[in-house]
């Protein structure tokens, strides 16, 4: 399973999220991104979801919490490339208010 | 030209796993793989993936705590109905009608977004509910997947 991949350019995490987000790999994924948020100077995050063909409601609560934690620091969270699944479920969730939605 | 013949699927699946986010996957693709017959669209099999996911995850997080357990997936396919019943013998719910409040999580330290059963209302026609405290949880859920049928007529 892939993990999603990491790049962080400036104060921004990049993160390309796995094929599948669910509660499974949304475990790994969360104590990866966190451990980059810590170990980085990172006030911003881009999750692209070009990878992406599934995610459930766990994918909201990776988000959401990050959301929490770059608030907090000022910074904004912003998604990318999400496709109709994933942004059928950013709507429903009500997350959408509080991310920045980028073209590529 | 080949006369289409309309057969009324009846059809029907059990399925037993161990309760591990290891087998959220599995569960999904197989009730997805089951209803692949109807020829349903991209977006219902979405929709059956993202409620099955919902409905086994919370099995194992919240019905066992991701201690040891059975997850049993029952699926009944009849004509375009679609019923899948999702069901452990873990802890229960107290409080049902909390538990299905949207947002509402008794784990928000585990990233857990409180979005479940908002998702599996959201995804299938019909949601329906039965927990008993110390017994287990039995989650209910019907949802009839008409483009197949109605590309037929």
């Amino acid at each position: 399973m892939i993990e999603g991949q990491f790049k962080v350019i400036d104060d921004y995490l990049c993160i390309r999220m796995p094929k599948e987000i669910d509660h499974h790999n949304a475990e790994i994924l969360t104590k990866k991104v966190d451990a980059y948020i810590y170990g980085k100077k990172v006030n911003n995050i881009v999750f692209d979801f070009i990878d992406t063909e599934f995610m459930d409601s766990s994918g909201i609560g990776i988000i959401a919490g990050r959301y929490k934690k770059m608030h907090y620091l000022g910074g904004k969270v912003f998604i990318l490339n999400a496709g109709k699944q994933v942004n059928r479920i950013l709507m429903l969730s009500g997350i959408q208010k509080y991310v920045v939605f980028m073209k590529d | 030209m080949q006369i289409n013949i309309k057969r009324k699927i009846k059809n029907w699946m059990q399925l037993e796993i161990n309760a591990i986010s290891e087998n959220e996957q599995l569960a999904r693709i197989a009730v997805a793989s089951f209803i692949t017959p109807l020829n349903p669209t991209l977006e219902e099999m979405a929709d059956v993936k993202t409620a099955v996911s919902e409905a086994v995850t919370n099995a194992i997080i919240h019905g066992y705590e991701e201690q040891s357990g059975t997850v049993y997936i029952r699926c009944r396919l009849e004509g375009d109905l679609l019923e899948v019943e999702i069901e452990d013998k873990g802890k229960g719910i107290e409080d049902i009608e909390q538990a299905m409040e949207p947002m509402y999580t008794t784990k928000p330290e585990g990233n857990r977004s409180g979005m479940g059963f908002s998702f599996m209302e959201a995804f299938m026609d019909e949601l329906e509910v039965i927990s008993i405290p110390g017994d287990g949880t039995t989650v209910f859920m019907k949802k009839k997947l008409g483009t197949a049928s109605w590309l037929d007529e």
